[in-house]
């Protein structure tokens, strides 16, 4: 029985997910999008990196069907959201970057609005409505119009929009740009909240929030795929650079450290990076250090951030 | 396309556009029709209603556009568009929801109006001597060029995002389709073929239907314009992303 419904659900999960197969977009001579393919499984959170214009919105908003690609496919629990933009829009919530919005608008007359288009009922209209305002916090604001809003809330407004259809499939794009920390944290657990039973594909590129929401990492820099793999893996990267970032008041001899069994890459005539084979790398630096008597100002672990990550992999083609 | 409607009407309700639009065309022809003298029916000395069916489509060929300039292209400039597209609407929904939403507006500015109808009638010596017939037929004219100009400011407010744009064209392809016509065939190189182009125009579809006569071939070359133009717009849509 457990085994045929755990099967069942691995069946069932190939055809919830967003598939992004050899997608091109040209504008012009431009390729904002060159032969990109991915997935975003169901059940997890998929964060869409890359630099500015890396063709990140570009590839969202040929997922959503509000453009279409040069060429290539993108597929929504199986619809083509080509050939069957209709039913696609239908599980889809998205949260455009600049999160448009009707000023005039009431919050809830917009949210009605919004989940009528999905075909609801009054009756369901109304209890989404009341759940959706509980859900992403704008109990106090509800009576309000748009147009009064501060950003985070227009924020909240945005994403009520995008979950009230209670969408299969989440594209959020750069879903806490603009926001303070309180309420990027806020916005995160909402988020993650609601992703548990849906497939959540969002862009960013606030490094924290990979780290605090994603379960997989879609690198993407020039329209060009880079890196596809789960947060883990994309953290690995960082083992790859290891040593240590020295920083000195005033220059000193590197041949020192290398004499003493060390690999010293120089940054600047006060900075470098330290690395070598010993066992405890950090002591073995101190006491060259210390028996120098060199004026060290910093010593800082290298490669430390998914940031750096980041920047080693977007700038290999820059 | 129902959500679309209600949401446009709400707004024009919301906004001043609504009250603005039916309070200057009833101002406009209510000052026309009874009280600038070279127009007022008082100083015409027949009771009918030809003043008003005269000046109307000139009053329309300024009005509507105004109301339908925004239709697209401020939801275009702010992006709310994009929203639309990507909720499960299809394009025909967006442009049938945006027309009969605008042409909803026209004929609540026409309705009271159908009140001078009752005290023109007064006037008539005797009470009740005025062309009823004709003054159907020129409603309904009045409501189909009010659905063609409709269509053609819905359209117009698809091709940019500059209101001001959309209204000028809106308003000078409306003029021309009304009255270019009719004046580009009074030119005498083309004497022979005056007819046929004096019928591509609304002006001599609305003439004919203003008579009484009410022909099915006017009502399908209106019907026909409004159709045109509300592909045209939804291909618009379509194209630009």
């Amino acid at each position: 029985m457990i085994i045929a419904f755990e099967f069942e659900r691995f069946a069932v999960s190939l055809f919830m997910s967003i598939q992004v197969n050899n997608l091109f977009k040209i504008y012009g001579t431009q390729r904002a999008v060159n032969n990109l393919s991915f997935e975003a499984p169901r059940g997890k959170i998929t964060g869409f990196l890359g630099p500015n214009g890396a063709g990140k919105s570009t590839t969202m908003k040929i997922a959503t069907g509000y453009i279409l690609p040069t060429e290539g496919t993108v597929t929504v629990n199986g619809i083509d959201v080509v050939a069957n933009p209709l039913d696609a829009k239908r599980i889809i919530g998205y949260l455009p970057e600049l999160n448009p919005l009707y000023l005039d608008m009431y919050i809830k007359e917009y949210l009605r609005f919004v989940a009528k288009s999905y075909g609801f009922n009054k009756a369901l209209v109304n209890q989404k409505v009341t759940e959706i305002i509980e859900q992403v916090g704008l109990g106090v604001e509800q009576k309000k119009k748009i147009g009064a809003l501060s950003k985070g809330y227009r924020q909240r407004v945005g994403l009520g929009q995008a979950l009230i259809g209670d969408p299969e499939v989440l594209i959020l794009d750069e879903p806490t740009s603009g926001l303070d920390p309180n309420q990027i944290v806020e916005i995160r657990e909402v988020i993650k909240h609601v992703s548990q039973d849906k497939t959540v594909i969002l862009s960013t590129h606030i490094m924290q929030e990979v780290e605090a929401l994603c379960d997989k990492v879609v690198l993407i820099n020039k329209g060009n795929l880079v890196a596809d793999e789960s947060l883990s893996a994309f953290k690995k990267r960082l083992t790859k650079t290891t040593g240590f970032v020295l920083t000195f008041e005033s220059p000193i001899d590197p041949q020192v450290l290398v004499d003493a069994g060390f690999n010293v890459e120089k940054r600047s005539d006060t900075s470098f990076i330290v690395d070598g084979s010993a066992a405890n790398l950090r002591s073995g630096i101190m006491s060259v250090i210390t028996a120098q008597d060199w004026p060290l100002t910093s010593l800082t672990q290298a490669g430390g951030s998914l940031e750096e990550i980041f920047q080693d992999l977007t700038k290999v083609d820059a | 396309m129902i959500q679309i409607f209600l949401k446009e009407v709400n707004e024009f309700l919301d906004s001043l556009i609504a009250y603005i639009t039916i309070g200057v065309f009833l101002t406009a022809i209510g000052l026309l029709l009874w009280v600038f003298p070279e127009t007022s029916v008082l100083d015409y000395g027949y009771a009918s209603m030809e003043t008003m069916f005269a000046v109307a489509p000139y009053v329309f060929v300024f009005l509507i556009p105004a109301i339908t300039m925004r239709s697209i292209a401020e939801e275009r400039k702010n992006g709310t568009l994009e929203l639309l597209h990507t909720l499960p609407f299809t394009n025909l929904d967006i442009v049938l929801g945006k027309f009969f939403a605008g042409f909803f507006l026209v004929v609540f500015s026409l309705i009271p109006t159908i009140v001078y109808y009752f005290s023109i009638n007064q006037l008539g010596n005797p009470p009740g001597n005025l062309d009823t017939s004709g003054i159907i037929g020129s409603y309904l004219g009045l409501f189909l060029l009010g659905a063609a100009f409709t269509s053609i400011g819905i359209f117009a407010s698809s091709i940019s995002t500059n209101q001001i744009v959309a209204f000028v064209l809106a308003a000078f392809l409306s003029f021309m389709l009304y009255a270019g016509f009719d004046s580009i065939s009074s030119i005498n190189v083309w004497a022979d073929w005056s007819s046929y182009i004096d019928n591509l125009g609304m002006m001599a579809h609305y003439e004919s239907l203003s008579r009484g006569l009410i022909d099915f071939l006017d009502i399908v070359y209106f019907l026909g314009i409004v159709v045109v133009m509300v592909l045209l717009t939804q291909m618009n849509l379509g194209f630009k992303r």
